[in-house]
């Protein structure tokens, strides 16, 4: 808790409540914050891939060839967890295929291939003044179509968090802090766009009606936080007396969301919880900006502001940019000159927990919130990693309380259920353990690679378990069949054997009751009169003989039967010593069988003729 | 005297004792076999038939009655290792005689191939095939365990099984590797670094 405030006998619940660990690396945020954001070119060619959210991919539904307006929905939400994905400006879809994107594993993905037409040309949009005249089933149906995403970098779909309950929420947490070194995107929004977030900030509460907003901003923005005080007087009342702007000290993770929501309020997320189980919804100003935007202008989700930097880049600042825009462009555009003696190093996110990416043709996605290209200078590449000297460090700076040192252990002898009796999942993987770690070891990365262990293997026992249940119901319907078939042969047993006993008790006229052999003898002649005077009545409207078969038929027949000759000729010739005598009785046979079909055949035109 | 009261006492605990663990040993007696359900569990549940069992259950209940943990190659080292941790026993390597370790695959139909036989859906261990006489088949890929069974019977040998690729989707992060293990001096000792 805040010592000074104690000191000072102010018994007041604190400004603000201090969470464990957490770590002070250099913040390097001012070479971005010279200028305004400055706005981005539009370009020829943009990709927009299918998933740039958690969640279920989306679904196309535009077509190759098809021209779209700027704002166009080209691919739809597919399930609750997902978003639609937007045209960024208007054009002609030329593709639709799997491109690289900005993703660790460097994989490719399905993607919208745009050709711009150079006219930005909107699709028609209808504007909201108020919110009071529109229902909230069609205010949140406005924001699901918006395909907004969290914006901070979890890249959650908005509008799944804001279906939460609403009688459950009544505290809403917006996230400025943003504690990452380099990047300062959602700083530049809120000194330059302020009023912006606040109007993000009514749609929620219109939403949820709140009891209290509390707005968390570190304390090495100052600008930031006077532009919002500025905005905050604008706004009505009534939302204003329940907006609280608290400031707290710069360090690395406050913007986690369960370490803001500690650091607000005091109350602890459970593990495994969301802050919504304790009432409370956390969003990036960032966010709050564009659900403003999507619903006050209908304007979707189709750019983000983004942060270059690194001391590479001879121009560092903000740019707001389309969705989808090539990076090696911007980069270009930034004055980027590739070193030729080193190792290209371009980072998505920032410098603790961003990743590298492999290549620079990529498309900018709704979750890359800065590219930062050092110098080996600023930010060394990690020296190699040595063992552990178990120095405790990694503990004391962990803000989830948890074992960075035995996580490791356990991730690096796959003992999973120890992980995770260890509260693997309750790593936010900040990276603050692998910063302080003496011996350079990739800690974040064991995390990583333990959690995606232990969630592949969860699903692989989900799978096997859907396979054991269709195994046995498959086993239990197969039983079922065998036993009814068994009943009704059983039934029809006892039938007959009814029906014998009752011939053999009632006499009839011509035949002596003992004597059942000749009934059947009687029974089987009438059978046979009966055949023959049917067959008698086929000959006489149809041609004789067995149904034939036409000259296709018969040499398709034979083509199959040759086919199937020189399969076992082959196997003949591989077949095992023992085999051998089972082999060549089938290829005999076979033989004669083409040899009939053969003379079918010849003799065919003939008859026809 | 003390001594034979004493003695009773006990001997009357002892029948007591013994009279509510016979009870609760047989009204509290599992359903099944529990160490059945528990390796069952463990298997793969592929359906394959490699281990030379009718499926994975039966395998299981032989395991239980002591037959070797190293027959089911879809399972892998990966299952020997959680079989071995569950029964206490030394985990061995696969038994090649029944086959070796493949990654996940899964059967597609060449569908314009498929004559309708039905012959694929009979020898499917769990449904994952659909179609009717005469009429097109296809393999339900979510379902699909990539046993293998259904290729065989086909006459027309119009179904292929493919690796399951990794996608964006299923992709996760490998373990660091570790970069001083990897300095030439340590090279030819462990032999670790190939
Ligand atoms: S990365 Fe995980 S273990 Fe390391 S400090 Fe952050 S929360 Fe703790
Ligand atoms: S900081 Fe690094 S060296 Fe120290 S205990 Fe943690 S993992 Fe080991
Ligand atoms: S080999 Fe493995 S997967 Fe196949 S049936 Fe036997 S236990 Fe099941
Ligand atoms: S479709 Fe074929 S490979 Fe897949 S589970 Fe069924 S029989 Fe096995």
């Amino acid at each position: 808790m805040n010592l000074m405030r104690l000191l000072r006998g102010d018994t007041d619940a604190p400004e603000w409540y201090d969470f464990p660990g957490g770590v002070h690396p250099p913040e390097n945020k001012t070479q971005s914050l010279r200028g305004p954001i400055a706005e981005f070119p539009l370009q020829e060619e943009y990709v927009v891939p299918l998933n740039q959210h958690i969640g279920a991919v989306s679904v196309p539904v535009v077509e190759v060839g098809e021209s779209v307006l700027t704002g166009q929905v080209i691919a739809e939400a597919a399930g609750f967890i997902s978003a639609p994905a937007h045209a960024p400006t208007s054009g002609t879809v030329t593709a639709i295929e799997d491109r690289p994107v900005p993703h660790p594993s460097g994989l490719t993905t399905g993607c919208i291939i745009i050709r711009a037409d150079g006219h930005d040309t909107w699709r028609p949009r209808t504007p909201w003044a108020h919110l009071q005249d529109h229902h909230h089933t069609d205010l949140l149906a406005r924001i699901q179509n918006a395909g907004l995403t969290g914006l901070g970098g979890a890249s959650f779909p908005t509008a799944v968090k804001l279906a939460a309950d609403r009688n459950h929420v009544d505290t809403l947490i917006v996230n400025g802090t943003e504690c990452e070194p380099y990047i300062t995107a959602d700083h530049a929004l809120m000194r330059e766009r302020p009023q912006q977030i606040l109007r993000g900030i009514e749609v929620a509460h219109e939403l949820y009606d709140f009891r209290r907003i509390l707005i968390g901003v570190e304390d090495n923005k100052p600008d930031a936080v006077s532009a919002l005080r500025r905005a905050l007087t604008a706004i009505p009342a009534e939302l204003e007396a329940r907006i609280e702007l608290r400031v707290f000290p710069t360090r690395y993770p406050s913007g986690g969301e369960k370490q803001l929501v500690y650091l607000l309020t005091g109350q602890e997320v459970p593990a495994g919880g969301l802050p919504t189980d304790l009432g409370m919804l956390c969003h990036n100003v960032g966010t709050l900006a564009a659900l403003a935007d999507a619903v006050f202008d209908d304007r979707p989700l189709i750019s983000r502001i983004t942060t270059l930097t690194g001391n590479q880049l001879p121009w560092q600042g903000n740019i707001e940019v389309r969705l989808g825009t090539d990076i090696r462009t911007i980069l270009d555009w930034a004055g980027y000159q590739p070193d030729p003696n080193r190792a290209e190093r371009i980072i998505m996110g920032g410098p603790m927990m961003g990743f590298a990416l492999d290549q620079r043709q990529l498309p900018l996605v709704k979750a890359t919130n800065c590219l930062l290209v050092p110098t080996e200078q600023e930010l060394p590449t990690p020296p190699p990693a040595k063992p552990c000297i178990r120095c405790g460090q990694c503990e004391q700076v962990c803000p989830a309380g948890l074992l960075p040192q035995q996580l490791m252990w356990f991730a690096q002898s796959h003992e999973w259920d120890k992980a995770e009796s260890h509260h693997l999942f309750d790593c936010i993987e900040c990276g603050a353990c692998a910063y302080v770690c003496p011996s350079h070891i990739p800690l974040v990365q064991y995390y990583r690679f333990a959690k995606g262990s232990i969630r592949r293997e969860q699903a692989e026992h989900r799978q096997s378990e859907r396979a054991r249940l269709r195994f046995e119901a498959r086993q239990a319907r197969l039983e079922r069949e065998a036993a009814e078939k068994e009943a009704r042969r059983r039934q029809r047993a006892e039938a007959a054997r009814a029906r014998q006993a009752e011939q053999a008790t009632t006499p009839t006229a011509d035949s002596s009751p003992a004597d059942p052999v000749a009934a059947a003898v009687a029974r089987s002649k009438a059978r046979k009169q009966a055949s023959q005077s049917a067959a008698g009545r086929a000959t006489a409207t149809v041609s004789p003989g067995a149904p034939e078969l036409t000259r296709e038929q018969l040499s398709a027949r034979l083509d199959s039967q040759r086919r199937r000759l020189e399969k076992a000729e082959a196997k003949l010739a591989a077949a095992a010593p023992e085999h051998q005598k089972a082999m060549e009785t089938t290829v005999s046979k076979l033989r004669e069988q083409i040899h009939k079909t053969e003379q079918q055949l010849a003799d065919r035109p003939e008859r026809e003729a | 005297m003390i001594i034979l009261w004493s003695i009773l006492a006990l001997l009357f605990l002892a029948a007591l004792f013994g009279a509510l663990l016979g009870y609760a040993s047989v009204r509290f007696k599992p359903e099944g076999d529990p160490i059945i359900d528990q390796i069952d569990d463990i298997l793969p549940q592929t359906q394959c038939g490699q281990c030379g069992y009718p499926g994975c259950r039966p395998y299981a209940e032989a395991i239980a009655n002591g037959d070797p943990i190293n027959k089911c190659p879809p399972g892998g080292e990966s299952t020997i290792q959680e079989l071995a941790d569950l029964l206490d026993v030394e985990p061995l390597p696969l038994d090649a005689e029944h086959g070796e370790e493949k990654p996940k695959q899964v059967a597609i139909i060449r569908e314009d191939e498929c004559i309708g036989c039905t012959k694929c859906i009979q020898a499917c261990p769990v449904d994952a095939i659909l179609g009717a006489a005469k009429q097109m088949h296809t393999v339900i890929a979510s379902e699909c365990t990539g046993c293998d069974l259904c290729v065989d019977p086909c006459p027309v040998d119009c179904i292929d099984m493919v690796p399951v690729e990794t996608s964006i989707q299923t992709w996760h992060w490998q373990a660091p590797q570790p970069d001083y293990k990897l300095i030439a001096t340590d090279a030819g000792r462990s032999g670790e670094a190939a």
